[in-house]
């Protein structure tokens, strides 16, 4: 019996070894690594997993560190794709790397579901942000100071929202978040809250605003009628080959077989 | 053979010197890297501005770094975590060691435990859910992450340290003493607060101390409930802790303002090496006694 089961355990260890030894041996030559944007984690996982499925042999790893660390990693070599919800910066350009839109993602405006405002136009929305309009009567609203929720200082959809709404550095947060679940968590729980969160992240909990009478939807977005929009981009160095596999993935991610993909996480895809 | 026991012996103790010197090892490890992690950014910034500026914005075409905001909100808070948390522990702790009846002790010594091992993130879960939306309508604020939020938070958190170890202080205390009082003629709760709690004192003031180095490190649950934004504090106003300042920002930083969260740490870090000083003092102090 013991003898048996020892067998059993030697068998298992040797293939187990054997498996990671394959693993190891497979992941060296074909393995894309992105790195970059939290806000691009849906479209980018639904994108990595068609195309695992597709190339078998070929592992895709996503590390979600945030745009600017995704830019650095590129630049240091240390992923072949990086991942940016914003457009490079021209010190960025300069550092030798490349963008490439692959898709455009709405940036929706969220507000409790019980506050009758339904719609602000983007001077508003300003406004709001600045500390210029504080009460809810004020556009439309009934009587309560506005709660302002947004995400941390060096987050995409921060860097985002107020790049386009053009309220860097003067937004007034009452709570400065850390993440897009806990903004609509937040919002969703305080009638006077008003916060903004990724479109394709936003769940029924919360009511969206449309922004100067349009709504946001992939069409809207896509032909650029919705104001609250920006950008999501596959960063690369410009001087360097991507390694066959990158490159391949790089291909798929703006061909048109990855539009229904990228549209069905949520964003538009931008070919 | 004599000698090839006293070979073992001495190996044995190797091996145990090695593996108590990885704890050494990693505390020395820790603290140069926060030294040297910390330092560069405060340089650049200024010692002066970077501790006593009240301005964070980290982010801005003209960043500033000023830290007093995050000092004082750690300091405030582990203040009012203090006020709230030590007269309910100090008070359970003096009735578990020297009132409670048998099963009752055993019940609500389980329950304290229990309070211990719950996750950090979960004390924040229910703050958020529970105690934030709580403090808005009772306050009638228009929105209720706050620094009472935190405190409140804080001060149950920091509950079982307090009573666990004071208990053990109020145990400790001879029963001679506690006998003679009684024998004196004294009932027994002057007893307990004239005779065990006096002897007990340096014991306490340990578990006091402990509670306040719990509270200033926390940052998870804090960081669920506070709001996070880098205000001056006050009772009923979004607020950032020293802590969070770190665990928020992190996670997206470059550069100096990378630096800069590393100095944080690094102040944090001070508070702390500080807090178990004179912990270690109080400990020293009860032992001697």
């Amino acid at each position: 019996m013991n003898s048996v089961k020892k067998a059993a355990v030697f068998a298992l260890t040797a293939a187990l070894a054997a498996a990671c030894f394959a693993g190891c041996a497979g992941g060296g030559t074909s393995a894309v690594a992105t790195d970059g944007s939290t806000s691009m984690e849906k479209v980018i996982g639904t994108l990595g997993e068609a195309f695992e499925q597709e190339n078998s042999g070929v592992t895709f790893t996503y590390n979600p560190t945030g745009s600017g660390s995704g830019i650095k990693a590129v630049r240091e070599g240390r992923c072949d794709i990086g991942l940016s919800s914003r457009a490079l910066k021209e010190e960025e350009i300069a550092s030798g790397l490349t963008e490439t839109a692959l898709a455009y993602d709405g940036i929706a405006i969220i507000v409790h579901p019980d506050n009758p405002v339904f719609d602000l136009s983007l001077e508003e929305i300003a406004d709001i942000y600045t500390g210029k309009i504080t009460n809810w009567s004020d556009v439309g609203g009934t009587d309560g100071e506005i709660v302002l929720i947004g995400r941390e200082a060096g987050s995409g959809t921060r860097d985002g929202f107020e790049a386009i709404t053009g309220t860097a550095e003067a937004c007034k947060y009452r709570q400065e978040l850390t993440s897009t679940g806990d903004v609509i968590t937040t919002v969703s729980g305080n009638p006077n809250a008003i916060g903004y969160a990724s479109l394709a992240s936003v769940k029924d909990s919360v009511k969206v605003l449309s922004v100067s009478g349009v709504a946001p939807t992939q069409d809207s977005v896509k032909d650029g009628s919705y104001a609250v929009q920006r950008p999501f981009m596959l960063i690369t160095k410009t001087d360097t080959a991507l390694s066959p596999a990158a490159k391949k993935f790089f291909d798929f991610a703006l061909s048109q077989d990855a539009a229904p993909l990228i549209a069905s996480a949520g964003a538009v895809s931008a070919n | 053979m004599k000698h090839k026991k006293q070979f073992f012996e001495t190996f044995v103790h190797g091996i145990f010197l090695l593996l108590g010197l990885v704890t050494v090892g990693c505390v020395l490890l820790i603290t140069l890297y926060l030294i040297f992690a910390g330092i560069p950014a405060i340089r650049e910034i200024g010692l002066f501005s970077f501790l006593l500026g009240d301005t964070w914005a980290s982010t801005a075409q003209q960043p500033s770094f000023g830290i007093l905001p995050f000092i004082l909100t750690s300091v405030y808070g582990t203040a009012g975590a203090i006020l709230l948390g030590v007269p309910i522990g100090f008070l359970s702790a003096v009735y578990l060691a020297k009132l409670a009846p048998g099963p009752v002790k055993k019940a609500v010594s389980a329950a304290v435990s229990l309070l211990a091992g719950i996750p950090s993130v979960v004390y924040g879960l229910v703050g958020m859910m529970v105690l934030v939306p709580a403090i808005r309508r009772v306050f009638r604020l228009p929105d209720g992450a706050s620094l009472l939020a935190a405190i409140v938070v804080l001060g149950i958190m920091i509950l079982p340290s307090i009573i666990s170890v004071s208990i053990t202080a109020l145990e400790a205390v001879p029963k001679e003493y506690e006998d003679a009082s009684l024998a004196l003629g004294a009932t027994p709760t002057e007893t307990y607060f004239r005779v065990s709690v006096p002897a007990a004192k340096s014991g306490i003031a340990a578990a006091v101390v402990l509670g306040v180095g719990r509270a200033i490190g926390e940052a998870m649950a804090v960081m669920m409930v506070s709001g996070n934004a880098p205000n001056m504090p006050s009772l009923f106003q979004s607020v950032r802790f020293l802590t969070t300042a770190v665990a928020s920002e992190m996670s997206y930083s470059s550069g100096l303002q990378q630096q800069a969260l590393f100095s944080i740490a690094l102040v944090l870090f001070l508070f702390i090496t500080l807090i178990n000083a004179v912990l270690n003092f109080f400990l020293k102090h009860s032992r001697e006694e």
